[in-house]
């Protein structure tokens, strides 16, 4: 643990050689972290990353839209504010599904997006990673592997011996 | 990164890379090079702007009396327009969401501006309800909400599924397009050349710095709200159309409307797309992203969503005649022989008969041409709108009380006005927000080369 640095950048110039060094990284360190310009194919399975929660916040919250909004006519209109129009049922199921379809779809699609936010940890407009100059080119067209320095195998010297054995096109100590 | 917009590009015969890509884009909005024919655009539409704001200013102060509308025919330019531009939004929800779950790859390059049509679409829609109800301050009373007066929305009622399907689809659609900005903001954000623009985009890309981990959650979620907005976009227009065909009125009160409401939408909708993009790519040079080959492929959706409506138009007839209801046979008869008949073959002529020049595939390949199309196709499924509803209406149950429906200035003003203001959100979206996805782009661009040409 270095309290000045926060981690060892290592840049690359196309998807596949940042592949190679995350697998070749990961059996060294744990806190590896990459990043790209565009979803890489992969990528995230190198790194040990293939399940995420947003299928499940997605549907707990689709199923409670639909549950609510579905509640919420069934009380009104049998419960609270009864009508009886031409002898139907009061809960006339067939003209709730309209309402309780189109809460399902938005309680979902928030839910979806909030929770892809709050799992990355976003909004945050700040880290430390954008303290290096050359950071701006990761939304445009080159790669970078990241190795924390709260890895426990972490050492600068020796990390970024490694890392130079992979061959990047540079390699940038990132401040705390 | 300051280059001038003239040289991000590569030479003729050379292949477009992610750097260039994202160089060429970004440019579009950070250095926002001038072109006169955006000038004029803006003029135009800034002017249509004003228009509308007079005549919604004058409809609040003295009421709907100001429209041509009375009984029988009480409903007439506002509900054209509101069903005219929902039916447009949807082939952007078309082209981004279910063209996603296709894996059709082309989508790539006109998704984004086609989501933007969707959105700004669908607000032009939301405000001619409003318009309509006689104390438009009354429009949340469709709300479910605890109230003094204790009441409820109607629940049986399509007028309050409406509000559920025009909410939910235009809160769903900007989501989805915000949600594909991100790491396009982000991207702007490192290439901003002015601190306020660095602010500005910062804050919207929510401090995306594309860390692998988050791509593949934003690529499950972004995968989600397309399998959510798919099912969504026919359910909206079916609604739509519900509050036609659950009245009794004869040309209302049909089964076969929802699908053909749907299929009008979308084939309303590719021509809009088809006409934006033609200038779009002109005049911001993005011939070789969006390329004739993209245009060929939504004027043959276009032709596919014309048949499909030409055949509904059919069975419209057929349903008429083969019910032997009488009003339903008189209703056909007043469409097409009645004092709305010219209008009733124009619409013919606009959506059945033009339309079938697409079959070339040489005209398919003419951007012009296919712009021209484009026009001919909106006007007639305006005009279709508005025949399947003041036609219908005009001729009541009772002779006695038949009424034609004459536009004042003020319903051509609110119509050529939410024009003007639909065209001035999209200028605006031109001019401060990435017209394509870059990020997708970026990985397009290495799966499949983008050869250049024209520039």
């Amino acid at each position: 643990m270095n309290a000045d640095c926060y981690a060892l950048m290592a840049e690359f110039g196309d998807p596949a050689a940042l592949i190679a060094a995350v697998s070749e990284c990961r059996k060294r360190h744990r806190d590896v972290d990459a990043y790209t310009p565009y979803a890489v194919d992969g990528l995230p399975e190198a790194l040990g990353f293939t399940r995420n929660r947003v299928p499940l916040i997605t549907l707990i919250a689709g199923v409670l839209g639909g549950a609510g909004i579905y509640a919420l006519q069934w009380y009104s209109a049998v419960v609270d504010y009864p009508i009886n129009s031409g002898g139907r049922p009061l809960n006339s199921w067939p003209v709730f599904i309209p309402p309780t379809f189109e809460m399902t779809v938005l309680a979902a699609a928030i839910a979806a997006f909030l929770g892809m936010l709050f799992l990355n940890g976003l909004p945050r407009l700040n880290h430390p990673v954008f303290n290096v100059d050359e950071f701006d080119l990761a939304s445009r067209n080159r790669f970078f592997l990241c190795v924390r320095s709260s890895d426990p195998e972490f050492d600068l010297d020796r990390t970024r011996d490694f890392l130079r054995g992979l061959q990047p096109l540079r390699i940038i100590e990132v401040p705390a | 990164m300051g280059t001038d917009a003239g040289t991000v590009a590569p030479a003729p015969g050379r292949r477009y890379t992610g750097a260039i890509v994202t160089d060429k884009i970004s440019e579009l909005v950070l250095a926002r090079p001038m072109h006169w024919g955006f000038m004029v655009g803006f003029a135009l539409a800034s002017a249509l702007t004003l228009l509308l704001l007079v005549a919604i200013s004058y409809l609040f102060a003295r009421g709907v009396g100001i429209w041509g509308v009375n009984q029988p025919v009480a409903w007439a330019f506002a509900l054209t327009n509101f069903v005219w531009w929902v039916g447009i939004g949807h082939a952007g929800t078309f082209i981004s969401a279910f063209l996603l779950l296709l894996r059709q790859h082309w989508r790539t390059s006109v998704n984004r501006f086609a989501e933007a049509m969707t959105i700004f679409a669908v607000a032009m829609a939301g405000l001619m309800p409003i318009l309509h109800l006689g104390r438009p301050w009354f429009f949340y009373w469709l709300i479910p909400y605890p109230n003094v007066m204790n009441t409820w929305p109607q629940w049986r009622s399509p007028l309050v599924w409406d509000i559920f399907a025009i909410a939910t689809y235009i809160i769903v659609s900007l989501l989805f397009w915000y949600m594909g900005l991100i790491p396009d903001l982000a991207s702007l954000r490192d290439r901003a050349r002015t601190r306020r623009q660095q602010i500005a985009y910062g804050l919207f890309a929510l401090g995306w710095r594309g860390e692998a981990r988050h791509w593949h959650r934003f690529e499950t979620a972004y995968l989600l709200m397309a399998g959510l907005a798919t099912p969504l976009v026919v359910s909206v227009h079916t609604v739509v159309s519900l509050d036609f065909s659950f009245g009794l009125v004869p040309g209302w009160h049909s089964t076969i409307f929802p699908p053909y409401f749907v299929d009008g939408a979308l084939y309303s909708g590719f021509a809009m797309a088809i006409v934006l993009a033609v200038p779009m790519r002109a005049v911001f040079k993005l011939k070789d992203f969006i390329t004739e080959k993209h245009l060929a492929k939504m004027g043959t959706l276009m032709l596919v969503t014309g048949l499909i409506l030409a055949y509904s138009y059919g069975v419209e007839v057929f349903n008429a005649f083969y019910s032997g209801d009488r009003y339903e046979i008189a209703m056909i008869e007043n469409r097409y022989f009645g004092p709305y008949a010219p209008l009733a073959w124009s619409v013919i002529l606009c959506n059945v008969v033009i339309p079938q020049a697409l079959w070339s595939t040489r005209l398919r390949h003419t951007p012009l041409a296919l712009f021209a199309l484009g026009i001919v196709v909106l006007v007639g499924m305006w005009l279709e709108r508005f025949v399947i509803i003041v036609a219908s209406l005009e001729r009541d149950f009772l002779p006695s009380s038949w009424h034609m429906f004459y536009p004042t200035f003020w319903d051509l003003a609110t119509l050529a006005g939410s024009i003007g203001a639909f065209a001035l959100l999209f200028l605006l979206f031109l001019r401060f927000l990435p017209a394509i996805s870059m990020s997708e782009l970026r990985k397009e661009v290495r799966e499949q080369p983008i050869p250049a040409s024209h520039a």
